[in-house]
């Protein structure tokens, strides 16, 4: 609240300046994965600066974009061979990424036309995945849908058309919710705002998701002394089952 | 109770982990098999990536093996110098393995592969104990003595040379066919992610001809040393092995060997002999139908390079 207050007081200040800008900010600048990590909220809020300060009696609509790092991927097709399922053609995509969330105040097709949503990235329908070259445009698209699906089904790609509340046509927030399963790494928020089909605003702002304490202890170790930690996992497993041996032995 | 595991990535029911992890281990005691055949199928299926849920089976088999191993090792069950040759054979085979696995891997149908070499290999070993318990059953219901065995040992392996004496086990046989058996169930630790006591037991009843009490606790006696190989080849070639996620496993699955080598004094050998069958058929046909049904899902994503 003391931010949003913060960013209200920042407005007021800055209000009178020319063209429409966009002020933002984070609820967190990093997100920590824990032990006890089950997933966690972004909330993305800011204010609307008006040229003169005039507020317009029909807010502008706002759309908010969530990536995550990108990342090649490559879908297979199942398909059946003498009665067994197998991964047979596949497509690679070179940049698809590991997150992607929208949130807008209206649904994106009503927001602005296809060119503009696609120049912008808004909706997970103008991701630029960029299939390998050579594949055919309607095969690759066929495959694109297919990692779209497993992608949404995941909770990894979001799309929500009611995901922007505005408040009295100046203030904007968004809730993100990242699931359990959000990659590591760098992550922008891009705050877009729309009028009449155009965009006039954008900003962005960045933000890391990483693992902290033990997690990222392991996780270290595991990648820099991969020696030591094949040993240690090893020698854990051999004292677990000593000791449940001893433990249970009196008991004969 | 959810857990965040740091190389999976994901959030599991550590409750559910430990209850999975038990159930294989009571199989594990009671039959003288790692579970590996089990654990990884269903870590996988509980959406653990593969890479992580064959390597962590793998350092989980090497805990309850222990626990089961000396149960055995009290009761004087294990043949350390059989338990060597076997071992022996196993880091060859371990080795040997890792090439033939990066071959596959190239090819690019390396989880249709192992799904297909798992129901070949389930189904076969499956259907030959289920044949043999249930005869013995069948006898000795009828009030006969049970039927003779065969032969001491197939042909071949009697004509190996350099012979040496197994007292553990009661053979006179040569070192050449444990040695290779070993390999061979080596090469498919790493492939498949499993310890291969379910291959390793079976050969040792019908190839090498071994004493029968000798046989579980000598099988996880080497399956403890190759697994733990395999960990250390996961944990610094794929970096794969997420120790929380082991430890979750053991902590359910050294209890329940406990139980299950307790469980196994209790029945007789040709009723395990049937258990264990009939455990290995079920996963070969759930293996199977995994197979030919239409997937829900038409595609199937590789992430990286």
């Amino acid at each position: 609240m003391a931010r949003i207050a913060l960013a209200l007081g920042l407005w007021l200040a800055l209000a009178g300046a020319a063209p429409i800008r966009l002020i933002t900010q984070l609820s967190q600048a990093r997100i920590e994965i824990n032990t006890t990590f089950r997933g966690s909220e972004m909330l993305v809020f800011g204010a609307i600066q008006y040229p003169q300060g005039t507020v317009p009696d029909a807010p502008p609509d706002i759309a908010v974009v969530v990536r995550g790092p990108s990342a090649p991927v490559t879908v297979r097709q199942k398909a059946r061979i003498a009665g067994i399922w197998v991964n047979a053609t596949g497509v690679r995509f070179e940049s698809v990424p590991g997150f992607y969330a929208v949130a807008a105040t209206r649904p994106i097709t009503q927001i602005a036309d296809e060119r503009t949503t696609a120049i912008y990235e808004i909706g997970i329908r103008n991701l630029q995945l960029s299939p390998a070259s050579g594949a055919d445009d309607g095969i690759s698209r066929t495959f694109e849908t297919g990692l779209i699906a497993a992608r949404q089904k995941a909770g990894l790609f979001t799309e929500r058309s009611d995901g922007v509340q505005i408040t009295r046509g100046v203030l904007y927030a968004a809730r993100i919710a990242l699931p359990a399963a959000v990659p590591v790494g760098d992550y922008t928020a891009e705050i877009h705002l729309v009028r009449k089909g155009r965009v006039l605003a954008s900003t962005s702002a960045p933000f890391v998701i990483d693992k902290s304490g033990f997690e990222r202890w392991v996780y270290v170790m595991a990648q820099e002394n991969s020696l030591a930690y094949g040993l240690a996992a090893v020698m854990a497993a051999l004292a677990a089952g000593a000791l449940a041996a001893l433990v249970t032995r009196r008991r004969w | 109770m959810d857990i965040y595991l740091p190389i999976a990535e994901m959030s599991v029911n550590a409750l559910l982990i430990i209850l999975m992890g038990g159930a294989v281990g009571f199989l594990s005691g009671m039959f003288g098999v790692g579970g590996g055949f089990l654990t990884t199928p269903l870590l996988i299926f509980y959406g653990i990536p593969p890479a992580v849920a064959v390597a962590s089976s793998a350092t989980q088999i090497t805990g309850s093996s222990v626990s089961g191993a000396l149960a055995y090792w009290e009761r004087g069950q294990v043949d350390l110098r059989m338990g060597g040759v076997l071992v022996a054979g196993g880091l060859v085979g371990a080795g040997l393995g890792q090439i033939v696995f990066s071959v596959l891997q190239d090819l690019g149908q390396i989880d249709v592969v192992i799904s297909l070499i798992y129901v070949l290999f389930l189904s076969v070993i499956g259907g030959l104990m289920l044949r043999d318990a249930l005869a013995a059953l069948k006898a000795a219901r009828a009030g006969e003595a049970p039927p003779a065995r065969r032969s001491r040992h197939l042909p071949w392996v009697a004509a190996l040379p350099w012979k040496m004496r197994f007292p553990g086990s009661g053979l006179y046989i040569s070192p050449l066919a444990p040695l290779l058996l070993g390999a061979a169930v080596g090469i498919l630790t790493v492939i498949m992610g499993i310890g291969g006591g379910f291959i390793m037991v079976p050969a040792m009843v019908y190839i090498l001809g071994m004493r029968a009490q000798a046989v579980v606790g000598t099988s996880l006696f080497q399956i403890i040393f190759v697994t733990a190989a395999t960990t250390m080849l996961h944990a610094t070639a794929s970096k794969s092995v997420d120790i929380v996620l082991a430890l979750l496993l053991l902590l359910g699955g050294v209890t329940g060997a406990q139980l299950g080598v307790r469980a196994a004094q209790k029945l007789s050998p040709d009723r395990l002999r049937l258990g264990l069958a009939i455990v290995v058929l079920a996963v070969a046909g759930v293996l199977l139908i995994g197979l030919t049904l239409t997937p829900a899902e038409p595609f199937a994503l590789f992430e990286g390079a």
